[in-house]
């Protein structure tokens, strides 16, 4: 199976998209001729030309909301945002339009959009440029969030997103771009909503989104090699839909759990969890629930303290010492 | 208001898109605005009978530029506008039933009573709403002429706001984008004067008008008089040939008046931000229902006998629909939660997967 960064994946997943359906357009700042900030969408301008993908001016309101009033008229837009942290200026257009313009016009209308682009800390660019939204949206019914961390699935539910008849927020991570994974040659898809386990285990299970999934895979790997703990990691994929089955399986199997994310803890995507577990499988807990999110502070810019700031294998370690 | 009288020397009945109106056309014009008003006095009852929640925001006095710009809509053509939306709603062709039953929240309304007032939608009548964020609506209406554009069709979205969305950014970033990428999008900026209670001089700075404001992005745009359906016609006319034919945007500023306040629950607009003579000067001179009944008179197209026939008639047709909102069900518990996802609503694979809803 070929190695490839999860930006080609990514690539790959509107290419191919591309010349299924002529209704799929590429648009946001730099993606055409730029070849795209992060080079996502490399080469696929010159491919496909201007009308099919397209530079927009620096206005992320204006054009994420041109993409949703094309997508009511059946246009399936997959727009970038260079950073997910842009899309504050675009709330208005995502959350009153493209969210709420199913339901208020008694479901006559839907918005085939995919909003992607990154969401994640860690690159030293200070906070404005380090937000993580998915608990943020996945809290406005109409949306859907999605999170992958590795370019298989990356590529995988890129193409479900752009085929899906409602609105998909796509995140991605600057940090993973140019991580390498195999990717198959054959078409595949991989459905929102499904949860895949990374790593099968016994003792605890390391449930996690986003490149979260992956410090919970190094953590699991020094758990099993330090002190022989054999952790489970589940890794969500997306937000919602959610895969509330595979969680409480998981868990069902090993009584205790781990919440892992790069959100901030108020009323993040592991509270949800928390919540859930509580309620849902109560008797099978043998431990409480814990969650380890981005510390609860704006992203710092002092590169070595930011490293901190995230959630890092040894806390993930720590944590699940103190209940393990 | 100070180019009415300027705007009034010029007779727009000659101009190609008028002069060509049967006499059934224009009788079916004025029946139009009139059953907005008939509406429009109807809903204005229900709601202080407490038959509705909400917002209520009225239409009276507006009632020719919706009318006289979705008269000259083709197939086409698309319509989207703000939170003042029922007028437009009953020129593209929504029934005043589906439209009251809306207001009352009721499982008949065009949008199930999901969306209420601000919010009537009828996508088979290419009308997309109905938005309740002021100026939210101006990069939809974009993205629809685009849409259009896309697909090689030749057709232009009207996209209507009023004056208090001028000062919105995205209104802006939209204008940009319509010039940059020869969109077919055109802007209707009804200035009733008023950004709710606060006069035009008051929100907004400006050279000559509101619509000049298109020209720093190369644009064309124009101002018209909306007290004469038909130069509201004249001037849409132009801007929808220029969509059709050239791909390219206008901004189009009428000058229009609104009798009742922002909303029902603007009790300041008569004696507190405008006065009461104001409103009356607006209902005596420059009413477009009374403007074009005289004028169909005097040319003989209408006696006062018929148009008492028509204005009994709306008025029937609405307290009509009245009862068809206040005889229709509620909507049930459960569709709380239909209408949310498209894939869910469908029972997809992708709305089978995962689970959607955090109810329980």
């Amino acid at each position: 199976m070929p190695l490839i960064e999860y930006r080609d994946a990514l690539n790959q997943a509107f290419a191919e998209e591309m010349e299924r359906d002529p209704n799929v357009v590429l648009m946001g700042e730099e993606v055409a001729e730029y070849d795209g900030a992060y080079k996502v969408t490399r080469g696929l301008w010159q491919r496909f030309g201007s009308k099919r993908v397209m530079d927009t001016p620096i206005s992320e309101a204006g054009f994420i909301g041109m993409g949703i009033g094309a997508s009511m008229l059946g246009i399936r837009p997959v727009m970038e945002l260079m950073f997910w942290s842009f899309a504050a200026v675009a709330w208005d257009q995502i959350i009153n339009n493209a969210a709420q313009v199913r339901y208020m016009s008694g479901g006559l209308i839907n918005c085939p959009i995919v909003i992607r682009g990154p969401a994640n800390g860690g690159t030293n660019v200070g906070a404005t440029h380090s937000h993580n939204h998915e608990n943020f949206l996945a809290n406005i019914p109409g949306l859907k969030v999605v999170c992958p961390a590795t370019a298989y699935d990356a590529k995988g539910l890129m193409k479900s997103a752009i085929r899906d008849n409602d609105p998909v927020m796509f995140m991605e991570n600057t940090l993973l771009y140019g991580e390498k994974g195999e990717v198959p040659e054959e078409e595949y898809l991989i459905p929102l909503g499904r949860a895949d386990v990374k790593r099968e285990g016994t003792d605890i299970s390391l449930i996690a989104h986003g490149r979260a999934a992956l410090t919970a895979l190094k953590a699991a790997e020094l758990l099993a090699a330090e002190h022989n703990i054999n952790a489970e990691v589940v890794d969500l994929r997306s937000i919602r839909p959610l895969d509330e089955e595979a969680i409480l399986e998981s868990v069902r199997k090993t009584h205790r759990a781990v919440y892992i994310e790069e959100n901030k803890p108020f009323c993040g995507v592991g509270a949800q969890i928390a919540s859930m577990l509580q309620e849902k499988a109560f008797d099978d807990l043998d431990a409480p629930v814990l969650r380890i999110s981005s510390m609860d502070a704006p992203a710092i810019y002092s590169p070595e303290l930011e490293k901190k700031q995230l959630p890092r294998p040894l806390d993930i370690v720590e944590k699940v010492l103190s209940i393990c | 208001m100070a180019s009415a009288a300027k705007a009034e020397q010029l007779d727009f009945a000659k101009t190609p898109i008028n002069s060509k109106l049967s006499a059934q056309q224009k009788v079916r014009l004025l029946t139009e605005m009139v059953r907005i008003r008939r509406f429009e006095t109807e809903s204005l009852r229900q709601y202080q009978a407490k038959k509705m929640g909400g917002f209520l925001h009225l239409y009276n006095g507006q009632e020719s530029v919706a009318v006289g710009c979705v008269s000259l809509m083709g197939d086409d053509d698309h319509v989207i506008t703000a939170y003042r939306d029922h007028g437009h709603a009953l020129a593209v062709g929504m029934t005043m039933n589906e439209c009251m039953a809306e207001l009352f929240g009721k499982v008949t309304g065009c949008s199930k009573g999901k969306g209420g007032s601000m919010h009537f939608f009828a996508p088979d009548k290419n009308y997309w709403g109905g938005h309740g964020i002021v100026a939210g609506q101006t990069p939809l209406g974009l993205g629809l002429a685009y849409a259009l554009k896309y697909k090689g069709v030749k057709g232009a979205a009207m996209c209507f706001m009023g004056d208090g969305a001028v000062n919105q950014g995205c209104f802006y970033e939209s204008l940009n984008m319509a010039a940059l990428f020869d969109i077919p999008v055109i802007y209707i900026i009804e200035n009733n004067g008023y950004s709710m209670g606060t006069s035009l001089a008051r929100s907004s700075s400006f050279k000559s008008c509101l619509a000049e404001r298109a020209e720093g992005f190369n644009i064309a745009w124009g101002q018209c008089n909306g007290t004469d359906i038909y130069e509201v016609r004249a001037n849409v006319q132009t801007a929808i040939e220029r969509a059709h034919n050239e791909s390219k945007p206008t901004v189009l500023e009428i000058a229009t008046y609104r009798y009742y306040g922002h909303s029902v629950a603007d009790a300041k607009h008569t004696g507190g931000y405008r006065q009461k003579e104001e409103i009356e000067h607006y209902k005596q001179n420059h009413d477009p229902i009374q403007v074009f009944k005289r004028r169909l008179i005097e040319e003989g197209t209408l006696t006062e006998e018929k148009y008492e026939q028509l204005d009994e008639a709306a008025k029937a047709e609405a307290a009509a629909a009245a009862q068809f909102a206040d005889e229709s069900p509620i909507p049930s518990e459960e569709s709380i939660t239909q209408d949310v996802y498209f894939e869910v609503d469908r029972q997809t694979e992708a709305g089978r997967t995962g689970k959607h809803f955090f109810n329980d």
